[in-house]
C-alpha cells in the first residue's frame, strides 16, 4: 500500500489543493450530513457528479495502455440513454431498459475492438467513425429531440440512495474495484502492459494480444454504457446532442492525470479514478467560486497543463534535485 | 597498406559503449580518394554505430577522424554535412510530400529578396539530377517516384552537399538489377572524380562487383582490411563469421553422442518470399545448428518453425503428429520456445520488471485467470536470477536497466520457466560482453545433455562447430545443406555458405 501512496503522492497533493480552494470559496464544503437517510455534502457532491468521468476513466485507462484511445465514449454514453429512454417508452419495465443498454455499450465496443484488432485500424480512427457516428444513431432513436421519460425505477440510476450514498457514487466505486480486481487479481493487468509496451514482444511470449484487445475495448463501451445510463436518468430523458458531448477528453485527460502514458504500458485504475475526481473537483470550485463558465474552461486547461508540464520528463531531473535539496535542509 | 597521399579520411581507434556493450572496440578505417569501400559484418557488428560516429549522429567516446589530415570532431550530421561527410540510408530519410526540389534544397533553400526562390531552386535541381542521368520534374513529390529514384535523388542532394566522403547504407536492399546497375554506374563515376563511397551491403556478388577495398567488422572489433580482388570469397566469409585463419577449430568439439528421440521433423516447411521450403529433424538432446548469412533466410526458418509466421506449404511432425501453427501460442502450447533476434523490439518488455518478464510465457501459458501468486512470481524469478546468474541487485528493477547479456538470461529464463522440449534461438550470443557470452553457451550445452532439443541460430561459425550436433546451413533464403558428425566444421560450414565454384543464382547485380 506504501508503494500506491508513493504513485499517488502527487495527485493526492493537488487533490489536496483543489478541495482547499472549494473550501476557500465555499466554507463548510468539506461537511458532512446526514438528512433523510441520504448524506449531503461537497465531497459526496463531486462524486456524484463526476460519476460519468470515473466511469468513462476507468474504461479508458486499460485502452491507453494498449496503446490505444477510446474516442467515442461521449457517443456510446448518448446511444446507450437512447436506447434506456426509447425502451422505458415502448412499456418495457426498467431492468429491461437497464440491461439493453449495457448491451449496446457491449456492442459499441466490440465494434471498436474489431476494427482496431481484426482489421487493425489506428484506434484514434477507429474510435473516431463511432464518435461522429455515434450521435447519428442516437439522434435516429431519439428521433432528433430530447427522449423524456417519467419512470421513476429508470431515474431512479441517478437520483435513488443506497447505505445514505447516491447511487451513480456507488455504481462508480463497484466499477473502480470490479475493474480494479480484474485487472489486478488476474493476469490481464499484466497482459495489457505487455501488450502496450512492446506488442512484439508479448505476441511471441504467447500473450493472447487479440482478445486482450478486443477485450479493453469491450470493457470501455460498458463503462460507457453505464455513465450514458446515469446521464439520462439525471435528466429523465436522452439528450442525443449533448449528452457526455466531450466527456471522452475527460475521461482522457483524468487517465493521463492518473500517470498513464499515451504510448502505452503501465496504467492504474485508482489513479485514473484520482485524476477523474480531482476534475471534478476543479470544476465544481468554479462553478461554485461564480466566475463566468468560459473561465471555467480556461482555468481547467492552465491547471491540467501545470500537472502535466511537471509530470514529464524534462521536469522529473529538476523536481528530483529540488526535492533532495528540500529535505537536505529540512534535515539540517 | 595504400598510398598514403590518396588517404582521404582516415579513423583511429573509434569507440563507443552502450549500457553493458561495446557497440564498437577500437576500430580504424581508411577511405582514399577515389574509391568504393565496402563495410562489411553480421547484425550487431558495429556498421551502423561507425557510420553514426562518422556523421556525427553519436558522439565520439574515443578515437579520432581526420579529413584531408585535419582532424574533424562532428557534433551532427548537419556539421558532418558541412565538412563534406554524408550518409544516405536504406530507408529514404527524405519528405515524401514535398517536391523533388525541394527535397534537394531542404534547409539550404536560393533565395531572393528573403523569399525561397522557387524558380530558380527548380531549374538548378533539373542540372543537378541531369548530372545523375535523371530527367524528371524536379517540381513534382518526391512520393510519385520509385523507390531507386528516390535513392539516386537522396544521392544527387548528399554529392551537392559537397560531399567528399559519401557513406551508402544498404542502397540496393529494395532496388532490382537493372536500378542496382544504374547506382553502381553512379558510385563508379563518383569515385572517379575523386570521392570515396563506403558501401554498407549483405549482397557479396556486389561488394566483388563494385568495390575496391574491404573492411570488416566483427562484434564491435575490426576484423581486418583487404583489396577486393585479392580476397577469394571463401574468406571473405571467414572474416565476417570468425572463423579463425589457422586450420580448424580451436574450441573442442564435443564428443559423439548417441542419437536422441527424434522430437520434431520439419518436412517442406515453406512460404512464399520468406523461405523456400527445408527439411530439418530436431532430435532430444541435441543441437540443430543454422548458420548462413545476413539475409539468407536463417531467421526466417524460425519464425515459420515457432508460428510467428504461416507457412504456406510443408508441415510440422511432433511426436511423431503432423501439427499446424496458427500462431506463436500454438508453438508454445507444444512446449517450443523462442528467444528472438532483436531483444530488444521482439524480446524484452521495457516497461515491466525483471520478475515480470520472467514470468510471462509462463503466465500466458496459463492464461489470464490462472494469475501466479506474487509470492510464486517472486520465487521463480528468484530462482533463475540465481540459476543464470543475472546481475541485477532485485528482481523488481525494470528490465531495461539491465545490460544486453543479463536481458539475454532474463529472455532464457522466461523460456525455461514453461520448463519447453524445444528452445529455438536466434543469435543467443550477439552483442553481449564476453563474460555472459560463455555463461550462455555453458547454460546451452548443460540444457542439452538434460535432454532438450535446441534450434540455434548463430553467426558464431567456431562456436555453432563446437555445441552443434549438426548445423543447416541457409543461402539465398534456401537450404544450401545439412552437415552432420564430422562434417561439422568452420571450414565446412564456410564452405557450404559460399559454394565455392557454384554461379550464384542471384540476378541482381548485371
Amino acid at each position: 500500500m506504501s508503494g500506491w501512496f508513493m504513485a499517488a503522492r502527487s495527485r493526492l497533493i493537488l487533490l489536496a489543493l483543489v478541495l482547499l480552494a472549494n473550501v476557500a470559496v465555499a466554507p463548510g464544503f468539506l461537511e458532512l450530513r446526514l438528512v433523510e437517510g441520504r448524506l449531503f455534502g461537497g465531497i459526496i457532491d463531486i462524486l456524484n457528479r463526476g460519476a460519468p468521468v470515473i466511469l468513462l476513466a476507468i474504461g479508458m485507462a486499460p485502452v491507453i495502455a494498449t496503446r490505444g484511445i477510446d474516442l467515442s465514449v461521449g457517443a456510446i454514453m448518448a446511444i446507450a440513454g437512447a436506447v434506456a429512454a426509447a425502451s422505458v417508452n415502448a412499456g418495457h419495465a426498467w431492468p429491461v431498459a437497464v440491461l439493453a443498454a449495457l448491451g449496446t455499450g457491449l456492442v459499441c465496443g466490440l465494434w471498436n475492438g474489431v476494427l482496431v484488432t481484426i482489421f487493425r485500424l489506428q484506434p484514434i480512427v477507429a474510435t473516431l467513425i463511432l464518435m461522429v457516428a455515434g450521435r447519428g444513431i442516437a439522434q435516429m432513436i431519439t428521433e432528433g429531440r430530447v427522449l423524456t421519460f417519467t419512470d421513476d425505477g429508470l431515474a431512479g440510476v441517478s437520483s435513488a440512495t443506497l447505505l445514505g450514498l447516491p447511487l451513480p457514487v456507488l455504481i462508480a466505486l463497484a466499477a473502480a474495484m470490479i475493474t480494479g480486481l480484474l485487472v489486478r487479481a488476474t493476469a490481464l493487468g499484466l497482459f495489457i502492459e505487455a501488450v502496450g509496451t512492446s506488442p512484439r514482444a508479448a505476441r511471441l511470449a504467447g500473450v493472447p494480444a487479440p482478445g486482450i484487445l478486443i477485450g479493453v475495448y469491450v470493457w470501455s463501451g460498458l463503462m460507457a454504457a453505464l455513465a450514458g445510463l446515469i446521464a439520462a436518468a439525471d435528466i429523465r430523458g436522452a439528450d442525443a446532442n449533448n449528452a457526455g458531448l466531450w466527456l471522452e477528453l475527460d475521461a482522457i485527460l483524468a487517465v493521463v492525470i492518473g500517470g498513464t502514458s499515451l504510448y502505452g504500458g503501465r496504467f492504474s485504475i485508482s489513479l485514473s479514478v484520482l485524476g477523474a475526481v480531482i476534475l471534478q473537483g476543479m470544476r465544481t470550485c468554479i462553478l461554485r467560486a461564480g466566475l463566468p463558465p468560459e473561465l471555467n474552461l480556461l482555468l481547467m486547461a492552465l491547471v491540467i497543463a501545470l500537472v502535466l508540464v511537471v509530470q514529464s520528463p524534462a521536469c522529473q531531473p529538476a523536481i528530483a534535485r529540488l526535492t533532495t535539496r528540500l529535505r537536505r535542509r529540512g534535515a539540517a | 597498406m595504400g598510398d598514403l597521399a590518396a588517404t582521404l579520411l582516415s579513423a583511429h581507434g573509434l569507440t563507443r559503449t552502450y549500457p553493458g556493450v561495446r557497440a564498437l572496440d577500437g576500430v580504424d578505417l581508411t577511405l582514399r580518394a577515389g574509391e568504393i569501400h565496402a563495410l562489411l559484418g553480421e547484425n550487431g557488428a558495429g556498421k551502423s554505430t561507425l557510420i553514426n560516429l562518422l556523421t556525427g549522429a553519436q558522439p565520439v567516446e574515443a578515437g579520432s577522424i581526420h579529413l584531408d589530415g585535419r582532424e574533424v570532431r562532428p557534433k551532427s550530421p548537419a556539421e558532418a554535412a558541412a565538412n563534406g561527410i554524408v550518409a544516405v540510408y536504406q530507408e529514404i530519410t527524405l519528405l515524401p510530400n514535398l517536391s523533388v526540389a525541394e527535397n534537394i534544397y531542404l534547409g539550404r533553400e536560393p533565395t531572393r529578396f528573403g523569399l525561397v526562390d522557387r524558380a530558380r531552386m527548380r531549374r538548378e535541381a533539373a542540372l543537378l539530377l541531369a548530372r545523375f542521368g535523371l530527367s524528371i520534374d524536379p517540381a513534382q513529390p518526391l512520393s510519385a517516384f520509385s523507390t531507386a529514384v528516390q535513392q539516386l535523388i537522396a544521392i544527387a542532394r548528399a554529392v551537392d552537399m559537397s560531399a567528399r566522403v559519401l557513406i551508402l547504407d544498404e542502397p540496393t536492399a529494395s532496388l532490382d538489377s537493372a536500378e542496382v546497375a544504374v547506382l553502381f554506374r553512379l558510385m563508379r563515376e563518383l569515385a572517379a572524380s575523386g570521392m570515396a563511397v563506403l558501401f554498407v551491403t549483405h549482397f557479396l556478388d556486389q561488394v566483388y562487383e563494385v568495390t575496391d577495398r574491404i573492411t570488416v567488422l566483427r562484434g564491435g572489433k575490426l576484423v581486418g582490411e583487404r583489396r577486393t580482388a585479392a580476397l577469394p570469397r571463401l574468406d571473405l566469409v571467414a572474416m565476417m563469421l570468425g572463423k579463425l585463419p589457422s586450420g580448424d577449430s580451436h574450441l573442442q568439439r564435443h564428443a559423439a553422442r548417441e542419437p536422441g528421440a527424434p522430437f520434431v521433423t520439419v518436412n517442406g516447411l515453406g512460404k512464399q518470399h520468406l523461405v523456400a521450403p527445408f527439411n530439418a529433424e530436431i532430435r532430444q538432446g541435441e543441437v540443430l545448428g543454422v548458420a548462413g548469412l545476413l539475409g539468407s533466410g536463417r531467421t526466417e526458418t524460425a519464425l515459420l518453425l515457432f508460428g510467428a509466421e504461416r507457412a504456406d506449404a510443408g508441415e510440422i511432425i511432433v511426436d511423431g503428429r503432423p501439427v499446424t501453427l496458427k500462431g506463436p501460442r500454438d508453438a508454445i502450447r507444444l512446449g517450443f520456445g523462442f528467444c528472438p533476434e532483436d531483444r530488444k523490439l521482439d524480446g524484452i518488455v521495457p516497461d515491466l520488471s525483471i520478475a515480470e518478464n520472467i514470468v510471462l510465457a509462463l503466465q500466458a501459458r496459463l492464461g489470464w485467470m490462472k494469475r501466479l501468486p506474487p509470492a510464486r512470481q517472486r520465487e521463480l524469478a528468484d530462482t533463475y536470477i540465481k540459476l543464470l546468474n543475472i546481475r541485477t541487485p532485485d528482481a523488481e528493477k525494470p528490465i531495461q536497466l539491465l545490460s544486453g547479456g543479463n536481458q539475454q538470461k532474463a529472455l532464457l529464463a522466461r523460456w525455461l520457466a514453461t520448463q519447453p522440449r524445444l528452445l529455438i534461438l536466434d543469435e543467443p550470443t550477439r552483442g553481449i560482453d564476453v563474460g555472459a557470452h560463455a555463461e550462455i553457451i555453458l547454460l546451452l550445452e548443460k540444457l542439452r545433455d538434460e535432454g532438450m532439443a535446441l534450434y540455434v541460430i548463430s553467426s558464431e561459425v567456431e562456436e555453432v562447430a563446437a555445441y552443434a550436433d549438426r548445423v543447416m546451413v541457409m543461402r539465398e533464403r534456401r537450404q544450401a545443406g545439412m552437415l552432420a558428425g564430422d562434417d561439422v566444421t568452420p571450414s565446412a560450414i564456410i564452405d557450404a555458405i559460399v559454394m565455392p565454384g557454384a554461379v550464384p543464382p542471384s540476378g541482381r547485380a548485371a
